[in-house]
């Protein structure tokens, strides 16, 4: 490895375009997927507010977008990510497919960590007169905000992989510089650095969701 | 207090409809201790959910205070659950809250002021004996410790009604002692009407003043459970009684055969602590030989009921009757 072939102004700011588009995907996919998940948790079969119609279409649109690979749903957007972000290119050209990609997702773990509680909980919620609302603010999401965080951290490691893939039609950030550096340029040891700078990022998430994770635990003593 | 009238209600369970109660009427008194027994799957669970509306009847009435809760839709029903508390089997704590906020938590639905509220739940705390252990997390707590938290949650905002859905049936038996005598003493205190359903008939006999007996969906039994304990007369009842100990025809095992009569007698109150069978003997010249006999207080009254071989001549025999009713003792004849 060569050391002084390193640009390393545009690796520094590669790693800080690939934590902001995690950032911003993050910060969209759980402001639409935590609603969403909450959504698909109480029109479930036997929930709280059990509507058929509501589960069944909101599960098929979930199911739809997970199942497009991301590469696919990063180029069949990108008509649609012109309207939203003014450009395909770029920081901001990735946000929308990201975004897209991972709300469904964290929607999902959102409606499995609530499934997880144990339904006495809502019972006894009912029992003492609160609403549907006020039982998902005041009960649900406390008792479930481990699993949330966990699926938080599981999601933001997903984004880094993602947003490094959105290199391919030019997304900037690490996966870029990876792609154009490393495959076009046969600059192995950028590609080397790049991935590295990855690794370290998804293990530093990793290990901060999860003390996270256990300081809000409380249900293990 | 609360009414159920005609109250059915139907499952669909897999496209076939199962009735899990059918035409049941109980009627609850302010200030009492009511107890409804049954095995699992007899309906209990799915009665009490139906004083608080948590289960909506398929037909019949509930009337709470005046008010016929199944006329009423889910908003309007909020206000009214807030007046009846309800203590669960599994405690439903909420984990992620210490044991004051799981107490506010009732308080805060009710719109009350966080001042307000601290003070109302140290209050309640206080009362079930836990203040000392406001800012654990109900993981930290014994599990008759966390039920004390869900009776004081229930009681937190001055509850007319409190429902006890198993209430001590994952507590072991100290623990089921110290609940129930909690229990008692919130119904002595707070003048609180009580409603509980459990399998066991100890906690029936240790705390509640009527009960109902409810089998495959209906009720099969009800009365005072002094009378319902001495005289059973379903076969439910009398299992479920034989299961706790109290077996009602043990007696035959032990019986002398060929003389004299079979009797069961009951003494209730101060008659339960005099000495009757031995003025018996001795005002009629009989020898009596006790089968089966138990002594003990059910709900603080102190009861006995004996069944007794008598043996003698055939005129102190046929006088039997005429002294046990001077006496006042309630008496049967099992065999003649």
């Amino acid at each position: 490895m060569n050391w002084s072939n390193m640009d390393w102004l545009l690796i520094l700011e590669a790693t800080f375009d690939t934590l902001l588009m995690t950032g911003i995907s993050l910060a969209f996919a759980v402001l639409i997927g935590l609603p969403l998940g909450v959504v698909l948790f109480l029109t479930g079969p036997r929930q709280l507010m059990s509507t058929p119609w509501v589960y069944q279409s909101l599960s098929l649109l979930v199911n739809v977008l997970r199942s497009v690979p991301f590469l696919i749903l990063l180029i069949v957007m990108i008509p649609l990510t012109r309207v939203l972000a003014g450009t395909s290119l770029g920081v901001a050209g990735a946000i929308p497919p990201l975004v897209a990609s991972a709300a469904p997702f964290f929607a999902r773990l959102v409606e499995n960590a609530l499934k997880e509680l144990d339904p006495g909980v809502i019972e006894a919620s009912r029992s003492m007169g609160a609403s549907s609302m006020q039982t998902v603010l005041m009960a649900l999401l406390p008792e479930a905000r481990t699993g949330i965080v966990a699926a938080i951290v599981v999601t933001a490691i997903m984004l880094v992989g993602y947003s490094a893939m959105s290199g391919v039609i030019g997304g900037g950030g690490l996966g870029d510089l990876a792609v154009r550096f490393g495959y076009q340029r046969y600059q192995t040891d950028v590609m080397v650095l790049t991935v590295l700078i990855l690794v370290v990022m998804v293990q530093v998430m990793q290990v901060l969701g999860d003390r996270l994770v256990a300081r809000l635990n409380h249900r293990r003593v | 207090m609360i009414v159920l009238e005609n109250i059915s209600k139907t499952y669909l369970a897999t496209g076939v409809e199962v009735a899990a109660l059918s035409n049941v009427n109980l009627r609850i008194n302010e200030g009492e201790v009511f107890g409804i027994i049954g095995r699992s799957g007899a309906g209990k669970s799915t009665l009490i959910r139906l004083l608080n509306l948590l289960e909506r009847p398929s037909s019949g009435k509930v009337v709470f205070k005046g008010t016929c809760l199944s006329d009423l839709d889910e908003p309007q029903l909020r206000p009214i659950r807030q007046k009846i508390g309800m203590v669960f089997q599994h405690f439903n704590l909420l984990q992620s809250k210490t044991v004051i906020d799981n107490v506010c938590f009732p308080l805060k639905l009710a719109g009350m002021s966080r001042q307000d509220r601290h003070k109302r739940a140290m209050e309640v705390l206080d009362l079930v004996g836990l203040s000392g252990h406001a800012g654990k997390y109900p993981r930290q707590l014994s599990g008759g410790q966390q039920q004390r938290v869900g009776i004081a949650r229930a009681l937190a905002n001055r509850p007319s009604l409190l429902l006890c859905d198993e209430a001590t049936s994952a507590l072991d038996p100290e623990t089921t002692q110290s609940i129930l005598s909690l229990l008692q003493q919130i119904n002595r205190d707070l003048g609180l009407t009580i409603v509980l359903i459990t399998h066991s008939m100890d906690v029936i006999r240790q705390i509640c003043h009527r009960v109902a007996v409810i089998e495959k969906g209906q009720v099969v039994e009800s009365g005072d459970v002094l009378d319902v304990f001495l005289h059973p007369k379903h076969e439910t009842t009398q299992s479920l009684l034989a299961q706790s100990g109290i077996d009602t025809d043990g007696w035959k095992a032990m019986l002398n055969h060929g003389q004299g009569r079979v009797l069961r007698l009951t003494f209730k109150g101060d008659a339960a602590t005099a000495p009757m069978i031995s003025r018996i003997s001795r005002d009629l010249g009989l020898d009596i030989s006790i089968l089966q006999g138990s002594i003990g207080r059910i709900n603080q009254t102190p009861y006995g009921q004996l069944v007794i071989q008598a043996q003698g001549d055939h005129v102190s025999l046929a006088r039997l009757e005429g002294l046990l009713d001077s006496l006042e003792i309630s008496h049967e004849e099992l065999q003649a």
